[in-house]
């Protein structure tokens, strides 16, 4: 917690947030909390008018970005927040959607609406956040999971291949794919700024710290120490193929604007 | 909004057709839907009709996406459908339980087929009438329309979206591959003599405003997306504001409320249509394409003397157990005619409770009956 919460004088996010509801679920370390500030100032800098921004996320920690955040916000089923937001856009285009949701609720129950979506190019903005596991679940193993990650339910290891998510969603047809971490906040925050004023299918990953159950699965103990990692290994490429833009386990992170 | 070719008159159509118009006429202006034999003429209507007046259509890629579509839509301030058979019906079981949650309008119609699986597509059944009650998992309420006929199809389509307006959940409309399918004379009447309903919007301001604060009838008023009230709608178990309550109290007072605002509001929901029950010793007790059939073994066996009546379940849930109940007090047994192996039958007798015989006379579906094999049953039983 910064100064300005203990001092009394309140966070200048405050008004953006449902300060009744908190305390957060998040674990401490967890970088949820990041997302949301960058998600904040991301859209402040859009200055679409809020009234008609609207949050949709599927469930999971990260699903639980919607009932953060004050604006008219959904939190729907396992991996239907893109049909959800879907169909919200198209009943009344005046609205400007945005789904938060986790990497798996996204990509592998809602994997087939995502494709679908990029492939339309519905106009919403979607922000994945990637901790490479189902966080919430307890921390099993997922489509986004590094070859020989260990997660509770790869202990010997992961042995399927991820999703590069960047590549699936640019060849699916979106009009605009970023990744970053959450150790580039101004990049980020500046990254969702666009995305929410690009029309047609956006969709950013963020790489995301779950000291809970990756962290602790995968000797990166604390979200301190993810963070230090992604500072020091997250390489910007801005502009490449995605197509190689693929995570390695305890590999370089390729970040950057893909699609634009 | 600009009505464009809204159609009045007399027309023959299918049924699917029919329940087309009926949402046209009750004002969908969003469908979202996945092909499905026999209910695919549904779609392919509203593609064509939506876009006349207004209307948004969108095929999306499974029934998963189709209902969260609709959901969707509604909030965004739209009075939505999706129409789908059994296979597809499975898929929607989730999100009939955030539509419930959440009390969001919207219709679905589900034109059975033959079952289970992928069972007979292209002929008629009826296996999904308890699907339609506890198909999503939980305690709620429910409210399924069985109607008889193409124009039954037009006017209960029309009732389930002004009924999913008034109570706030999703309505079923459940109807057979014989009535989608079968081409009858429908009337659509004039626009400005069609009742509609809409959805009851928050007298407060937004700081004011709690969305599941219920009035009197145990409904909430709703207030759309992107209308500045800034609301948080979960399918977890939430408080007035909305906010996620993860207690028994919170559990209590919300679900009891969700089946209350169903169950107190029996008599404003349940239609029946009924003949000569007084002094009956039989009833048939039957729904859908299955009624159209008993009518004429009802007929049949009045010829031959037996004193039989006929209930037809209009609304089919909520269930009408205290017709039933009265009823079972002065015949000899229930005969109930369907589709399957025994659905509504379960409930005719678990209402009878005893007081008198259930008898159900099944057919497996591919068909309908032969009148013969329900007077049969009939006749077994006046004996
Ligand atoms: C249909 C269905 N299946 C399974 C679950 C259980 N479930 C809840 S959250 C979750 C995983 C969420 O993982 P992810 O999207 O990666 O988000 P995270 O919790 O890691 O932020 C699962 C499987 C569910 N709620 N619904
Ligand atoms: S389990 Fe992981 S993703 Fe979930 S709140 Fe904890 S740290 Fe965050």
């Amino acid at each position: 917690m910064n100064k300005a919460t203990t001092n009394g004088a309140g966070h200048p996010l405050d008004p953006y947030l449902r300060a009744e509801r908190m305390p957060h679920i998040w674990c401490s370390g967890c970088g949820l909390g990041l997302v949301v500030n960058c998600f904040l100032r991301g859209l402040i800098q859009s200055r679409l008018a809020l009234d008609k921004v609207v949050v949709v996320s599927g469930i999971g920690c990260a699903g639980r970005a919607a009932g953060y955040i004050n604006l008219d916000s959904f939190h729907t089923t396992h991996g239907r927040a893109i049909p959800f937001a879907t169909g919200l856009k198209l009943s009344n285009p005046e609205l400007k959607v945005v789904v938060i949701s986790g990497d798996g609720d996204l990509t592998a129950i809602g994997g087939n609406h995502l494709i679908h979506a990029a492939r339309r190019n519905v106009d919403i903005t979607v922000l994945c956040i990637n901790n490479f596991i189902y966080g919430m679940t307890g921390g099993q193993v997922g489509p986004t999971t590094p070859l020989t990650a260990r997660t509770t339910t790869s202990v010997g290891g992961n042995i399927d291949q991820p999703f590069n998510i960047p590549y699936l969603a640019a060849a699916s047809g979106a009009a605009y794919v970023a990744r970053w971490t959450t150790a580039q906040v101004i990049r980020l925050q500046k990254s969702i700024t666009e995305a929410l004023l690009k029309n047609g299918f956006s969709l950013i990953e963020i790489i995301t710290p779950c000291p809970t159950y990756y962290g602790r699965m995968n000797k990166q103990r604390t979200g301190l120490e993810q963070m230090k990692y992604y500072r020091d290994n997250s390489i910007v490429k801005s502009g490449i193929d995605p197509k190689h833009a693929g995570i390695e386990f305890n590999g370089p992170i390729i970040v950057g604007r893909f699609v634009d | 909004m600009t009505e464009r070719k809204y159609i009045a008159g007399e027309f023959f159509m299918s049924g699917d057709d029919a329940c087309a118009e009926g949402a046209i006429s009750a004002g969908c202006r969003f469908f979202a839907g996945y092909p499905i034999t026999p209910a695919s003429e549904i779609a392919e209507r509203m593609s064509e009709r939506l876009p006349e007046v207004a209307g948004t259509y969108i095929q999306m890629e499974d029934e998963l996406a189709s209902l969260a579509a609709v959901l969707g839509a509604s909030w965004g301030g739209v009075k939505a459908m999706t129409a789908t058979s059994g296979p597809g019906f499975s898929l929607m079981m989730e999100n009939i339980g955030l539509g419930i949650m959440t009390e969001t309008p919207c219709v679905i119609v589900d034109v059975q087929r033959g079952s289970p699986s992928t069972g007979l597509p292209t002929l008629t059944g009826q296996g999904d009438m308890m699907q339609a009650r506890w198909g999503s998992h939980g305690s709620y309420s429910i409210i399924a329309l069985s109607p008889d006929s193409p124009q039954e199809l037009y006017d209960l389509t029309i009732r389930a979206f002004n009924l999913s307006e008034k109570y706030r959940l999703p309505v079923l409309v459940m109807t057979e591959a014989a009535t989608g399918h079968m081409y009858e004379k429908v009337v659509i009447p004039p626009m400005n003599e069609i009742e509609v309903v809409h959805r009851r919007k928050p007298a407060v301001s937004a700081g004011e405003y709690l969305p599941f604060k219920p009035d009197a009838d145990l409904v909430p008023p709703m207030a759309n997306a992107g209308e500045g009230y800034r609301v948080h709608i979960t399918g977890l178990t939430h408080d007035e504001r909305g906010y996620p309550a993860m207690t028994a109290e919170a559990q209590d007072r919300l679900v009891r409320r969700l089946v209350d605002k169903i169950e107190r509001n029996r008599d404003d929901i349940i239609d029946l249509e009924e003949d000569r029950i007084d002094g009956a010793e039989v009833v048939v007790c039957s729904y859908g394409i299955s009624a159209r059939v008993s009518r004429i073994a009802v007929e049949q066996a009045r010829s031959e003397g037996i004193r039989v009546g006929m209930l037809r379940l209009i609304t089919v849930w909520p269930f009408p157990e205290d017709r039933i109940r009265d009823i079972s007090e002065q015949v000899r047994a229930f005969v109930v005619p369907e589709i399957n192996y025994g659905q509504i039958s379960l409930e005719v007798e678990r209402c009878a409770c005893g007081r008198t015989k259930t008898v159900l006379v099944p057919h497996m579906g591919g068909g309908v009956h032969s009148p013969g094999t329900i007077l049969e049953a009939i006749k077994q039983v006046a004996r």
